[in-house]
């Protein structure tokens, strides 16, 4: 036996453990850090039809978020706005800007701006916007500082334990209603008298979100 | 055996008792020798190493062919299975368990034999195991493989189970409900694979050098001097191995319980009435033992014959197998009495209507006589009752004990009637929820029966290749337990002569 196996055979099962043990380990590791959204939808930024910049908008001009996203209080549905939205200031402001060409073109036809939704909870997913903007949780939440993004970039993860972490723990993300909007808002404030007050009680059972 | 029972007789006065003899039991106290016919421990090496070292007798290809196109059809049905959906089977509300449950109860009851002959007999000091522990361990890997397909494909999207089952963190912050006995499922099954495996391999070592020290060819020498991890027989090789399998046997013999109690849980702790009942985990154990031993005899009986094993596999270890199925058969008829009796004491009308109107009531006896209508299943409560009260009974008779045809007939009668348990469980507990809107009757689709038969032939192509590549028996522990190996025995021990 010994023409096959020579002395530093005898090694071979711990050798095989140890490698059992770091492979294992890398594996899951790995796939903890590389298949999950925080790795794989953070930082996307797909280049939109038309060069829309937040950060001139919602942060040089201060504009209210929802001039555009008008049905984010009142929906669970936060709309895109119509072309017609911007048609409003840019009939006026910039009115011969190439840069507003697509936006001309897409008043005159009648045909919607070809956006690409960046933010998606998947289809199984029941996410009411409306019942969180009125209670005090602000757009930078979930969509992270928009108002200094030239184009939008997927900035928060959005998974399940992201959503868990705030119905776990609401006190510690919940703001005044007059200040949801306000992307920058560093105030103070007493979360858990919020959420006494205004009887917050996020659900953490599957069909709060399954449903 | 040959040695004397009695204890040493007093010293006569004075004298040293050094040439006190024993005596020899009466004739009809002498127990049969485990190994027949005085073969020498060569003999024995020869028999065994033997089977895997020839050719293979003629039926083993065409057996071996049948089987592994049996378990391929059982995977492409797998396959089509999750990439159609669970509705090529044939359950649905209300039944929403059937085959796949019940086939998984069924494979992992039968697993129970291998480590209910390795440990616990071996911590009983039952030496007669030695002779069939390693098929039995064998085959309880290989049902504990086919159990464990089921529980997996039931789920549908095979690739949530395997990754949620298992409590790696994730990036939803959710982990397996730990208070399900269906997550228990998940340890205890995978714990008794484990030790099951490890116990098995730690048996095969000695035998795996001996096939090494034999071996004629270049691959042969490789493989079993690979798995034989460098044993030389030495004094201090026997002396860890000795104590690493007394460990294991003393790891796994809690599992011999608390597997099948676990399985019993799945039904016992939800709170559907034929399942709620405290009865469950002693009579799963009970009728787990009783179809592996089955098995064990479904596979060993032909297998002694046709490889010519009888004198190491003799008509005794045959007959002590039959009296392990006589007992464990009377307490799962015991445990079928009780049921129905709680069910009617309790004094829950949901749990006796589970048992007699939806089990016990047939159309000739039990219905007319509790004045109920037939129930729809009781074609298959009836036959579990036959294979499984009234079979085993037949060993009370040692003619019939020792009859090898029909005692293996009766082995395989003996786990139609325990899949039929617990498809009787499953199914008829099932079928009827508390709203006659919600009643239902399961008939299996092809796929079900075919994946079911799949499973039957991946088990036997798993043991058809056992047969072929490793010693059936524990070569080194038979050689333990053989007249010879006693220092008493005339032709044994190292003295020569006595």
């Amino acid at each position: 036996m010994s023409d096959f196996f020579p002395k530093w055979t005898n090694q071979l099962p711990l050798m095989a453990a140890v490698t059992a043990v770091v492979v294992g380990t890398s594996v899951v590791a790995g796939a903890w850090y590389y298949l999950t959204p925080k790795y794989s939808r953070v930082g996307y930024q797909p280049t939109q039809p038309v060069a829309f910049s937040h950060a001139i908008h919602a942060d040089q001009l201060g504009m209210e978020c929802r001039y555009c996203h008008s049905s984010v209080d009142k929906s669970w549905f936060s709309n895109i706005p119509a072309t017609a939205t911007c048609m409003n200031c840019h009939e006026v402001v910039a009115k011969d800007s190439p840069k507003l060409e697509r936006v001309r073109q897409s008043h005159a036809s009648g045909k919607p701006i070809p956006w690409v939704q960046v933010h998606k909870v998947p289809d199984y997913v029941y996410f009411n916007h409306s019942v969180h903007v009125n209670r005090g949780i602000s757009c930078v939440k979930c969509h992270g500082e928009i108002n200094k993004m030239d184009e939008v970039r997927h900035a928060k993860s959005l998974t399940m334990g992201f959503c868990l972490e705030c119905h776990r723990g609401p006190e510690n993300h919940i703001r005044p209603n007059e200040f949801v909007t306000q992307l920058d808002w560093k105030g103070e404030v007493d979360g858990k008298q919020l959420v006494h007050d205004w009887n917050v009680q996020p659900g953490q059972s599957c069909s709060t979100c399954h449903r | 055996m040959a040695k004397a029972i009695t204890a040493p007789l007093p010293a006569p006065h004075g004298h040293t008792a050094a040439v006190v003899k024993a005596a020899e039991p009466p004739r009809e106290l002498a127990r049969e020798p485990l190994v027949l016919n005085n073969h020498s421990l060569g003999w024995i090496t020869n028999a065994i190493a033997g089977i895997c070292e020839n050719p293979m007798p003629k039926w083993w290809l065409p057996a071996f062919v049948f089987s592994a196109g049996g378990a391929t059809m059982m995977f492409a049905l797998i396959a089509y299975l999750i990439s159609t959906g669970i509705g090529v089977w044939g359950l649905n509300q209300p039944a929403d368990w059937a085959w796949d449950i019940t086939n998984f109860v069924f494979w992992i009851g039968i697993g129970h034999a291998g480590t209910l002959i390795s440990a616990v007999l071996f911590l009983l000091r039952q030496k007669w195991r030695t002779s069939i522990n390693r098929a039995a361990e064998a085959m309880t890997i290989f049902a504990v493989v086919c159990a464990g397909i089921f529980p997996v494909i039931h789920t549908g999207r095979v690739w949530f189970a395997l990754l949620w089952l298992p409590p790696i963190p994730n990036h939803m912050d959710v982990w397996p409900q730990f208070r399900s006995p269906l997550l228990w499922d998940v340890f205890a099954v995978s714990t008794y694979g484990t030790v099951s495996v490890l116990f098995w391999y730690v048996g095969l070592v000695p035998d795996l050098a001996t096939l090494r020290d034999r071996a004629k060819t270049t691959l042969r020498k490789f493989f079993y001097g690979f798995f034989a991890l460098g044993w030389s027989g030495s004094n201090r090789h026997w002396s860890n191995y000795e104590k690493a399998y007394l460990i294991l046997a003393g790891l796994s013999t809690p599992l011999v319980l608390s597997v099948h109690s676990i399985v019993s849980f799945d039904f016992a702790v939800s709170q559907v009435p034929g399942w709620h009942t405290t009865i469950f985990p002693p009579y799963f154990v009970a009728g787990a033992i009783f179809s592996g031993f089955g098995m064990v005899l479904t596979l060993l009986l032909p297998m002694r014959t046709l490889f010519k094993l009888e004198d190491i596999i003799t008509v005794r270890h045959v007959e002590l197998m039959c009296k392990v199925i006589l007992a464990t058969g009377s307490i799962v008829g015991y445990a079928y009495g009780m049921e129905f009796f709680i069910a009617w004491y309790g004094g829950s009308p949901y749990e006796l209507w589970a048992f007699l109107r939806n089990r016990v009531a047939d159309p000739f006896i039990f219905g007319p006589l509790f004045k109920v209508p037939p129930a729809p299943y009781w074609w298959a409560y009836w036959m579990m009752i036959s294979c499984n009260v009234i079979s085993p009974h037949l060993f009370w008779s040692k003619k019939l004990r020792t009859n090898m045809v029909l005692v293996w007939l009766v082995s395989i009668v003996v786990n139609i009637g325990m899949w039929f348990e617990r498809f009787v469980i499953i199914v008829t507990s099932l079928h009827r929820d508390y709203l006659p809107s919600s009643w239902g009757y399961f008939n299996p689709s092809w796929v079900d029966i075919c994946t079911f038969a799949g499973s039957f032939a991946l088990f036997m192509t798993l043991f058809l290749l056992f047969m072929r590549f490793l010693p059936v028996i524990a070569i080194s522990e038979v050689k333990g337990v053989t007249p010879q190996a006693d220092p008493h025995h005339p032709l044994g021990g190292a003295k020569g002569h006595h």
